[in-house]
């Protein structure tokens, strides 16, 4: 008994989340093999400009700020702009596109010679181009400095990674659910698929790119009930008629598939109207985080509150240690397994519809050999495919390193081919590991008992 | 002598196993092995089967001092041992099972001829009129123990030693047992045989070894014996009593069962009354536990009545049972009773949910408190409550399931061999748990294999046979186990 060492929060992390000190260091690992000089725009830039200009301009020459009109290069402006009026500088301000632009420079400036132009570093070759403009052929050209940072460290590229694998990890709580309960689902790849069409059929049925939010809404309603019945269906063939999850999913994921093509034709649908892209390529305005990122996250949240802090998640937990124990403990087994099936086909239905709205259409091959994505993310996060351990924050650890790895490749320009090896080879040292953590526990048990 | 083993030491990482071990096993011998759980008698064995190497001592075989570098060593020199988990292929036939790994072939092809013929003759030796191409999977558990040991025959096994044989077999099936194990010790072989069932090792052991700790105790001739002597050498102290003392006279009836018919079980009917321990004994397939189970609804009855405290109860499933009253503690506690991955406190916790949740959601400092509670009234032995239940001991296991069944305030509480597989010393505390549950007023099932306990714990006796009720001793204090054989067989 005394070799059962006593619990710190620090091995309970360690031995909840063992892939988390992995995550920390594939991502210091692509952080270091992706620095670059990294030209900046936006309000970051428009303040390192600004703090060059203070330093080196004084206050009483002329400034012409230019871009272009791309986001970035606007909120440059403006940013540049509010600081430069607050400085007291006289200035001036540009934005257009390169025709625009050199009319613009040309009728603006006639006056005083402009001594120096602040702009991006997308926008410089186009205004050295514009040097023949008597008004700015003696100016300075300054653009934010550069500076080394990560390309994988990025805003945008951590936010891209994270819309990523929001369709895998949405589904993976489903599938982490349905593994702790000793089962497994097959099924989740296709009814991305049938999810997708579905939701694109019936809002064309509903006016196509004319449908509105109420029709998006049902569509998107009637989608998540066919991939919810058909989750329960599953789970009714396992209860009622103890068809290994295996087989019963199998034959489930055949079925979604085909009805997705039957539906759908074998084409894909696009007449979507453009409000629809919303879920999978919209941000939110105050820390532009995707909506789907965002969903992501509260999906996860409610799936803790019930993995840890519910009645229904204890009883996951002990169907998937012991079904028979737990019967007659008093749990009715086959609720369980029912709830756990029509969950994950309800989350996969979820995932079909984010995929749809990124894509803006609905193609029967959507999702193909994403359950295999998912289960490995559930398996890298920890959980024991022989049922009743797992964590769902493991889980979403797990989605992370398996989406880190394969942008952390293709920013290091890895091929598609070689990611496949590098991917087979993290799930396997990543069961592997959770094998041997699980022998240790044993031997320790063991030596423990003879005592 | 056969075999010696002497100043035999052996540790684990953090663990000293053996601390002193010695054996002596002579040609003809039936030698039994006894001790608690982690006395070392394990680990004697698997290091005399070259499992383990010792760090220290000799093993002496016929006269030559060996050192086991792997079970296959120890085959050559003719030990074989058989486990109480068979390693028989179920799917393949007696004769395969019997040849595997040692299969006669000529140019490739199996000689099934040859292989049938010894095969008939090692099974007639034994007494199985069995075709040896049967498959292992259609016999029953005693078959399959003599198909070991025909395995063990067949390779001209000399020291035979056997872990708890007679767990898994009816009483007629162990006075066959007995039976074969005299015959072959009259051939000339050693039997070392390890066993719980002190009256069993008394029986048939010609000298009997106990452990302790680690330590070779002694070694006595089994006759003269007593079974309280035995152990006290065991648990190395004097026992007061086997058995706590008898509580008070029952109270009114509370549970009435009336014809109860489900699987083998037929028409069983009996009364019990508040903080009465009715005791029911029986062969092994008297339909004991499936009784238990259909008064729990772990099986579905077919016709029959459940009425607690002058109300019948609907049970369509153990959650109905639970929620009126009745639990079962099994047989089977680590297949049935325990989530053995899961936490102590979680095991405890399962079946009383809603007392500490509010719309689905827990109240985990309302659970740890509970537990704590229990966890102090019951003295269960943990380390956290995080601590996996399958690293408790027996007896703190089953502790722990009583936790959970007096969280949920049960009224009857059905013990299904309550001490199975739990130390001598852990036994009495089992008892004194019982007898506490039973003074509170709650109705107390008491199946038991052991007659010595059925006799100390019962108010009243029913016996099972063939899934019926044969018979009823009212004065148990008076009662043999004789009476109850002769009611049960």
């Amino acid at each position: 008994m005394k070799s059962i060492r006593r619990d710190t929060l620090f091995t309970r992390l360690l031995s909840d989340y063992g892939m988390l000190p992995v995550l920390v260091l594939l991502c210091i690992l692509f952080s270091l093999l992706t620095i670059t000089k990294q030209t900046s725009t936006g309000s970051a830039g428009a303040k390192l400009l600004f703090e060059q200009i203070s330093k080196e301009t004084p206050s009483d020459g002329s400034i012409l700020i230019v871009t272009g009109v791309s986001e970035p290069e606007k909120e440059f402006a403006g940013s540049l702009h509010r600081l430069l009026e607050r400085a007291g500088y006289r200035f001036g301000e540009l934005v257009g596109d390169p025709m625009q632009l050199r009319a613009q420079i040309a009728e603006e400036v006639s006056g005083s010679p402009i001594k120096l132009v602040a702009t991006t570093d997308v926008t410089r070759a186009m205004v050295e181009n514009f040097r023949d403009i008597p008004a700015i052929a003696n100016a300075k050209i300054l653009t934010p400095p550069r500076r080394n940072w990560p390309t994988f460290l990025l805003a945008d590229n951590l936010r891209n990674v994270a819309n990523q694998i929001t369709v895998i990890a949405i589904i993976a709580i489903g599938m982490t659910m349905v593994i702790i309960t000793a089962g497994i689902d097959l099924s989740v790849g296709s009814l991305i698929a049938l999810s997708a069409v579905v939701v694109a059929w019936v809002a064309g049925a509903l006016g196509g790119t004319d449908v509105s939010t109420l029709g998006i809404l049902i569509a998107a309603l009637a989608a998540l009930a066919v991939c919810g019945l058909i989750g329960a269906f599953s789970g009714l063939m396992i209860t009622a008629f103890k068809i290994p999850p295996f087989i019963a999913t199998l034959a489930m994921m055949q079925v979604a598939a085909g009805v997705a093509y039957i539906i759908s034709k074998g084409k894909p649908i696009y007449q979507l109207p453009d409000r629809f892209v919303w879920l999978g390529r919209g941000t939110e305005p105050l820390l532009n985080m995707p909506i789907a990122v965002i969903l992501m996250a509260l999906f996860y949240l409610v799936a803790w509150i019930v993995m840890e802090r519910s009645v229904l998640g204890r009883y996951i937990y002990a169907v998937g240690g012991n079904s028979e124990a737990a019967r007659l403990a008093g749990i009715r087994v086959k609720r369980v397994l029912l709830f756990v099936y029509a969950s994950c086909g309800l989350l996969a239905g979820f995932g079909g519809i984010i995929m749809a709205s990124q894509l803006k259409s609905g193609a029967p091959t959507y999702g193909i050999t994403y359950e295999l994505y998912v289960i490995a993310a559930v398996v890298v996060g920890g959980t024991s495919l022989s049922g009743g351990e797992g964590k769902i924050i493991g889980t979403l650890i797990g989605a992370f390193v398996i989406g880190i790895i394969q942008n952390g490749m293709n920013l290091t320009n890895i091929e598609t081919y070689t990611q496949k090896v590098v991917l087979g080879l993290v799930i396997l040292a990543a069961v592997l590991f959770d094998r041997l953590k699980q022998k240790g526990l044993t031997r320790r048990l063991r030596s423990s008992r003879l005592h | 002598m056969l075999l010696k083993v002497s100043r035999l030491r052996k540790a684990f990482p953090g663990v000293q196993a053996i601390e002193d071990g010695s054996l002596e096993l002579r040609t003809g011998e039936i030698h039994a092995l006894v001790g608690e759980n982690g006395a070392g008698k394990s680990t004697l064995i698997k290091i005399l089967t070259g499992v383990h190497a010792p760090d220290e001592g000799t093993v002496v075989v016929d006269g030559k001092t060996r050192r086991y570098a792997s079970p296959i060593e120890a085959h050559h020199d003719g030990i074989v041992a058989i486990y109480q988990e068979f390693t028989l292929i179920p799917t393949l036939s007696i004769a395969a099972n019997l040849f595997l790994g040692r299969e006669r072939t000529r140019l490739g092809a199996l000689q099934f001829g040859h292989e049938f013929d010894r095969a008939n003759r090692v099974l007639a030796r034994l007494g199985l009129a069995l075709h040896p191409d049967t498959r292992v999977s259609s016999l029953s558990v005693s078959e399959q123990q003599l198909i070991e040991i025909a395995r063990a025959l067949l390779v001209d096994a000399r020291i035979l030693i056997m872990d708890e044989p007679t767990a898994a077999l009816t009483p007629r099936e162990v006075v066959k047992l007995f039976g074969i194990l005299r015959e072959l010790s009259a051939q000339g072989i050693g039997i070392l045989f390890i066993s719980h069932r002190l009256n069993e090792v008394l029986e048939i052991a010609d000298r009997i070894t106990v452990m302790r700790d680690g330590v070779t105790v002694c070694t006595q001739s089994a006759a003269g014996m007593s079974r309280r002597a035995l152990i006290e050498l065991m648990v190395g102290r004097s026992l007061d009593d086997e058995f706590p003392k008898r509580g008070s006279e029952p109270g009114p009836v509370r549970l009435e069962v009336k014809a109860l018919s489900g699987g083998k079980v037929r028409e069983v009917g009996f009364s019990a009354r508040a903080g009465e321990i009715i005791g029911f004994a029986g062969l092994m397939g008297a339909g004991r536990t499936e009784m238990a189970r259909l008064v729990f609804g772990a099986d579905g009855k077919e016709s029959g009545e459940v009425i607690l405290d002058g109300r019948p109860l609907r049970v369509a499933g153990p959650q109905d049972a639970i929620q009126s009253g009745i639990c079962l503690l099994t047989e089977d506690r680590k297949g049935q009773g325990l989530v053995l991955c899961a936490s102590a406190k979680d095991n405890f916790a399962i079946s009383s949910l809603r007392h500490w949740s509010r719309f689905g959601l827990l109240n985990l400092s309302k659970e740890s408190a509970r537990f704590e509670e229990h966890r102090r009234a019951l003295a269960i032995k943990l380390v956290s409550p995080r601590q996996r239940a399958e690293s408790l001991s027996g007896g703190n296991q089953q502790k722990l399931l009583v936790a959970r069944w007096l969280e949920v305030d049960s009224q009857v509480i059905i013990f299904d061999e309550p001490t199975r597989g739990i130390d001598v010393g852990a036994k009495f505390e089992m008892y004194l748990l019982i007898r506490r549950l039973a003074a509170q007023g709650k109705v107390i099932i008491l199946i038991s294999s052991e007659l010595p306990e059925i006799l100390g714990m019962s108010d009243r006796i029913l016996v099972m046979k063939a899934g019926r009720i044969s018979g009823e001793i009212t004065n148990v204090s008076s009662a043999t186990q004789e009476q109850i054989m002769a009611m049960a067989v």
